[in-house]
């Protein structure tokens, strides 16, 4: 019995990934309504949101081919993957061993590889352009990423997430100038990766500005609640890469069901603080220029440079 | 308050002169580039105060509080001052664009790093780690004067690189005697009233304050 705890404990964290990323969105939309001062929708409207676009048919486009249609499962599959090796309430997990931090990232690029090429799939113009801004987008925020990840895994001295979370908690606390480099540098790639604002807004679909909307922007019906569900899941979980590289005191490092609920409690606080955080950055700036957002990620990657560098020089 | 903790907060202290560094090399708006550097001035305040308690030399709270007052209050005060009077709102322009900016100051930091590196080897103080951003914040300091036109960026590149000497003073030697940095402060703030009064000079001969013009200030053949 002892043996099959770890893939109970994966069971758990794959359902709670699925329900808790729509309500994670269902949180920052709500906190945003009452910081814009309007009447939000609820804490359950994205559930609602899903269930109503797999009612619906699916209207494909003529010349649609292949790529088009495997997309949505292939967006979901692998996110949902990837949900299941970063360590969200435990670091025992049977996934965690298959794939470190930069699997996780190529499984993110190769997400949005696919997406791009469904993007230009049909060949609307919307598509293409949505496409080409990713790819930009994409081409610079991946090694920023990358560095901000390593600074911790030189720290840690692994690239393996959940062993990274296992030393970081066992380790004496620091305050370590790196790390707090490579935590400004991964916020403000995460607020580009989900296509937050200041980089993407995601509630909009005006010609001029759209990325990621760009994209989806021809699907339909089951396939869109797939790539919408997907986009939530891409939120939950880099938040909770940033818990698990950053915060990682509350994720249980042994194999006992108790911990595990400590740390379901746990990941419901942080979330919800982290909502508030990023709702503070989103309600006090504006959207970018789509030309100022290699400045923005320039900065980035000078950051993670710089906390990669100050581990060297001042640690 | 322990030694080791106060070296910690000293070295993360000396990675946010670092970033104001950085920060200055990449800000657009000049009332930003004053912001940053009055809040380099702080961080380089706070430094010196911790480097006087770790190494208990009292005389580095003096220097400590004669930096709050110059080069947090005073000197941009008398900057924003200038601004002011010169009607200086406009961005900032370069010669080189920002990206390629940061680059090179990355390039600057791992070069400020390996020069240090021997000197680090050899002191045993335990601020000596902070040596290497020291280097780095003079080094982004000259890199702002020579990639920024206009002359109020310039002077406050040259500021910026003073932090740096400054704070390569207090963490390769803990401070300078006491005397010396009087007659430094005192140079300092004598040079902002200098470069005001310059800068009044340049805009009457030119209309400008960008230092472009200065190269029609020779003879004709």
């Amino acid at each position: 019995m002892i043996e099959l705890y770890p893939f109970i404990i994966e069971a758990i964290q794959i359902i709670i990934v699925l329900l808790f990323a729509p309500l994670f969105i269902g949180w920052v939309r709500m906190l945003k309504c009452w910081f814009q001062g309007r009447t939000s929708a609820g804490l359950f409207q994205p559930y609602r949101d899903i269930i109503k676009l797999f009612n619906k048919d699916v209207v494909l486009a003529e010349n649609a081919s292949w790529i088009f249609r495997f997309t949505p499962y292939l967006v979901f599959g692998v996110t949902v993957l990837a949900g299941g090796i970063i360590p969200i309430l435990s670091v025992s997990l049977p996934f965690a061993t298959v794939a470190d931090v930069i699997a996780i990232v190529a499984l993110f690029a190769m997400v949005r590889f696919f997406t791009a090429l469904a993007g230009m799939d049909v060949g609307t113009a919307f598509g293409g352009m949505g496409s080409s801004r990713e790819m930009m987008i994409g081409s610079l925020a991946e090694p920023a990423m990358l560095m901000a990840i390593f600074t911790v895994s030189l720290i840690s001295q692994t690239t393996s997430l959940s062993n990274m979370v296992d030393v970081i908690i066992h380790k004496e606390f620091i305050l370590r100038p790196s790390m707090a480099f490579a935590l400004l540098a991964f916020v403000l790639i995460s607020i580009t990766e989900t296509g937050r604002i200041p980089v993407d807004n995601p509630a909009t679909h005006l010609e001029l500005t759209m990325i990621h909307e760009a994209m989806i922007l021809e699907y339909s019906g089951r396939h869109l609640a797939l790539i919408e569900w997907a986009g939530m899941l891409k939120l939950f979980l880099f938040t909770t890469i940033g818990i698990a590289s950053f915060f990682p005191w509350g994720i249980s490092t042994s194999v006992n069901l108790l911990n595990i609920s400590a740390g379901i409690i746990f990941l419901i606080l942080k979330l919800g603080f982290l909502g508030i955080g990023l709702i503070l950055i989103e309600t006090g700036l504006a959207k970018m220029r789509i030309f100022r957002v290699p400045e923005f990620l320039g900065s980035a990657f000078l950051l993670s440079t710089l906390g990669m560098l100050s581990y060297f020089i001042l640690e | 308050m322990s030694i080791n903790l106060a070296a910690q907060i000293n070295s993360i202290m000396a990675a946010l002169i670092l970033l104001t560094a950085f920060g200055l090399l990449v800000q657009r708006r000049m009332y930003g580039l004053l912001h940053l550097f009055a809040w380099q001035g702080l961080f380089l305040s706070v430094s010196t105060a911790i480097v006087g308690y770790v190494s208990g030399t009292h005389h580095l709270y003096i220097s400590s509080i004669l930096t709050l007052a110059l080069k947090v209050v005073l000197i941009p005060y008398i900057l924003h001052f200038l601004m002011r009077q010169l009607h200086i709102h406009k961005e900032v322009e370069q010669l080189v664009n920002i990206p390629t900016t940061m680059l090179i100051g990355i390039a600057l930091v791992i070069f400020s790093y390996y020069l240090t590196a021997p000197i680090r080897e050899l002191s045993t103080l335990v601020t000596r780690s902070t040596l290497a951003v020291a280097l780095a914040t003079v080094m982004l300091g000259l890199l702002m004067m020579i990639t920024r036109r206009h002359a109020v960026t310039q002077i406050i590149g040259f500021l910026a690189l003073e932090n740096g000497l400054f704070f390569a003073a207090t963490s390769a030697t803990y401070g300078m005697p006491l005397v010396v940095e009087l007659g430094v402060a005192l140079d300092i703030l004598i040079a902002a009233f200098i470069f005001g009064i310059f800068f009044f000079q340049i805009r009457t001969t030119f209309d400008s304050l960008d230092v472009e013009q200065m190269t029609k200030l020779k003879e004709e053949d």
